[in-house]
């Protein structure tokens, strides 16, 4: 290749490669959430309608609750997303959340083999796992410190199980998402405690389905947090309150409740439950 | 067996009805990767063949030190410039978190050492070669190595091809310091691992063929630059 | 032209050059002839300043201008063309005299139409003359060759004895390194013997090969010329 063709092909590449730089700088804010919800494809649905009401684009990092929160307390973010109340609630009172906003709840489900070896199929979670427990049946479980881990553990421990101090016989934890660890149970016909939303767009189910669902403490809490501009000037504050207040405004609320997969309601408004 | 059919089925899917996500994610990871390695060469090159002719006490441990970042994982690499870029990091006044920039100086950190490791060894011994013959004409140490770098174009080119190939399939980094925002830093390794923890498998792997098929045209117009300037062996010596 | 006094060179543990010293004058054409490591590549280098020794090594202005022919020719990856540039360009002289250099250079060697050709695709004996043309062109004043034909064969050997012998005629010093002990007669003015980095011998041509040697220099001679 002679050396002038050469320069001319690395400026033309060099050309390409500037361009992304130059994308048009629309408002937008940065919103940390769970990899459950935003697999949930509420995202998909409800932000397009907020950049239609407020031109506000809102760019969605989702990694586990932990990560999220995380991302919040260094300013990574402008506003938290997430369903972790204890957590949330933490988070604000160390002062890098402005007000916690309770915004809409979805349920967790236990997923299990059809043939249920261990019989827990019915309405009550707590019971379903102390009868997992005795029989030795296999369960996976997330382990990676996410909202829908954090809540498998009060499960456990209301039923009396110490995770910590000694695991039932089955019981393996994968570190990963909710997808791996549905993934791990379908192919080892094992039971797994999963948001609904995750499960409703699983497609790769083999013998597993609903064993239990409905029990009032499988409702899982989702709370919308503005972080605190105080501890992070940068934060781009009116526009992320912008969202903050539509999500709990009707049209907001009503945007959740319109979000159906196969014509089921996925997530319940609650923004005026306090 | 079948799901592998189903995934190069959907894969051609994919490629012919272009769809315009695809297409933007895949545009993405090219200039992503694209200028990373453009970015590591520059360096990488030059601190390569610096590297092949300077002499100073712990120039061993310098070696070392590089040739042991080639094992460098992108999650570690990822983490590294996530906690730099940080509102709370040092260069958190930037402001280039969970942007293209960020995902672009991740890769270029990555791929840096491969490209300066193996140019140091390509120079070294073509230096070994033919290095006196140009000092006895006249060019100083340094100039030798650059001159080395024009003497082994083709080689250099298949380093940097090397280096293409780390950053545009690598997922760790990228994940981490650019979020995975739809429509912003979602490139075709972080749509992968998303399709893959959504348990949607079939998807994820013909994302995987569609990318691979991009890196195979990529180089396929290399080859092609390379055959209008003779075959490899075509009286050499 | 360039004057070596007391010059030691060391590698590691071995001692190539032992306290040597060595006048060469305008215009002579010095062979420098011994066994395998007696120090005669070593000696080269050190008048070319390619080494650190010490001693001292002294240059005559005229001297400045300098190149060297190595055993195995070395060219880049590029044109015969761009070869010459390349030497020219690092050799310091003008642009405007390259085209003029580069045409006169091939001709002299007689490669002239093959300044396209990738270099690397020229045959042994045809890199070499390019190594020496690459040499040429820069108009040096001093001209150093180590075993300039020990990889050529016959043909190209004879070629190239030619080139230096007018190379000499033109006024070029020249000191070359040579296994050949036919070639030291045939060519140089003076021949100086080298043995285990020390010079036993340094007579002119004709002295050296008509009984004026003794000790090891006569063996040694004895022994190559059977």
């Amino acid at each position: 290749m002679s050396l002038r063709s050469t320069a001319r092909f690395v400026a033309f590449a060099a050309a390409g490669l500037i361009a992304f730089a130059a994308q048009a700088q629309d408002k937008f804010i940065v919103m940390s959430s769970t990899t459950s919800t935003e697999q949930s494809g509420l995202f998909g649905h409800l932000l397009p309608v907020f950049k239609k009401a407020s031109g506000i684009d809102i760019r969605v990092v989702a990694q586990g609750t932990g990560q999220a929160l995380d991302m919040g307390r260094r300013g990574d973010v402008d506003i938290v997303f997430v369903h972790d109340q204890v957590a949330e609630e933490k988070f604000v009172a160390d002062g890098f959340g402005i007000e916690r906003r309770p915004v809409m709840y979805n349920d967790f489900v236990v997923i299990g083999p059809k043939a249920d070896p261990a019989g827990v199929k019915g309405k009550d979670v707590v019971e379903a796992l102390k009868k997992l427990a005795a029989s030795k049946a296999e369960f996976v479980s997330r382990g990676d410190k996410s909202g829908t881990h954090a809540a498998e553990l009060r499960y456990w421990k209301a039923a009396g199980v110490d995770i910590a101090a000694a695991k039932p016989a089955g019981y393996k934890e994968c570190g990963c998402g909710m997808g791996p660890a549905l993934n791990i149970a379908a192919s080892t016909n094992a039971y797994v405690l999963a948001d609904r939303g995750t499960w409703l767009s699983f497609k790769n189910r083999a013998d597993l389905a609903i064993l239990v669902e409905g029990d009032k403490r499988l409702f899982n809490q989702y709370g919308v947090i503005v972080v605190n501009p105080a501890k992070h000037p940068h934060v781009k504050k009116d526009l992320a309150q912008a969202f903050a207040d539509w999500v709990v405004s009707p049209a907001g609320q009503q945007t959740i409740a319109d979000y159906k997969i196969g014509g089921e309601q996925l997530f319940f408004p609650n923004a005026d439950a306090r | 067996m079948s799901a592998f059919a189903e995934s190069v089925r959907t894969a051609v899917d994919l490629i012919l009805h272009a769809d315009a996500a695809l297409f933007r994610t895949v545009v993405l990871s090219l200039q992503v990767s694209g200028a990373a390695c453009l970015l590591a060469a520059g360096f990488g090159l030059a601190f390569g063949a610096w590297l092949s002719v300077a002499h100073f006490p712990g120039h061993r441990a310098l070696v070392w030190a590089l040739n042991t970042l080639l094992a460098l994982p992108s999650v570690v690499v990822g983490l590294i410039v996530y906690l730099l870029l940080s509102r709370s990091g040092p260069l958190g006044s930037w402001g280039i978190l969970f942007t293209p920039t960020a995902m672009v100086i991740a890769q270029t950190i990555l791929v840096l050492p491969v490209i300066a490791a193996l140019t140091r060894q390509l120079v070294g011994d073509s230096l070994r070669d033919g290095g006196d013959q140009l000092r006895s004409m006249g060019a100083r140490p340094l100039l030798c190595a650059l001159l080395m770098l024009v003497h082994d174009r083709w080689a250099v080119l298949t380093i940097l091809i090397a280096a293409f190939g780390r950053a545009i399939a690598e997922v760790g980094a990228v994940m981490i310091v650019g979020g995975n925002i739809d429509g912003v830093t979602r490139v075709m390794t972080t749509s992968i691992a998303l399709e893959t923890s959504k348990g949607d498998l079939p998807l994820a792997m013909a994302l995987g063929l569609v990318l691979l098929a991009v890196v195979g045209v990529v180089n396929l117009l290399i080859g092609f630059a390379q055959r209008g300037h003779g075959s490899a062996l075509a009286g050499v010596r | 032209m360039i004057r070596m006094s007391d010059v030691s060179v060391r590698f590691g543990e071995v001692q190539a050059l032992r306290k040597v010293s060595i006048t060469i004058g305008a215009g002579e054409f010095v062979a420098l002839v011994g066994p395998n490591g007696s120090g005669k590549t070593t000696l080269l280098r050190a008048m070319h300043g390619m080494l650190r020794l010490r001693g001292q090594r002294v240059l005559a202005p005229a001297a400045a201008r300098q190149a060297m022919v190595f055993q195995r020719p070395f060219v880049m990856r590029l044109s015969v063309r761009n070869n010459l540039r390349l030497a020219l360009w690092l050799g310091g002289v003008p642009r405007v005299q390259w085209n003029e250099r580069i045409a006169a250079a091939l001709a002299r060697v007689s490669l002239q139409g093959l300044e396209e050709r990738p270099a690397r695709a020229l045959s042994g004996g045809q890199q070499q003359r390019l190594a020496i043309a690459r040499a040429w062109a820069i108009q040096p004043a001093l001209l150093f060759l180590d075993e300039p034909t020990a990889s050529l064969d016959p043909a190209a050997k004879k070629e190239v004895e030619a080139l230096l012998a007018g190379f000499a005629a033109d006024g070029i010093t020249l000191v070359m390194s040579t296994h050949n002990l036919g070639q030291a007669k045939r060519l140089a003015s003076r021949v100086v013997y080298l043995e285990d980095g020390e010079i036993h011998a340094d007579l002119p041509t004709a002295q050296f090969f008509d009984g004026g040697l003794t000790g090891r220099a006569q063996q040694f001679l004895k022994g190559e010329m059977a």
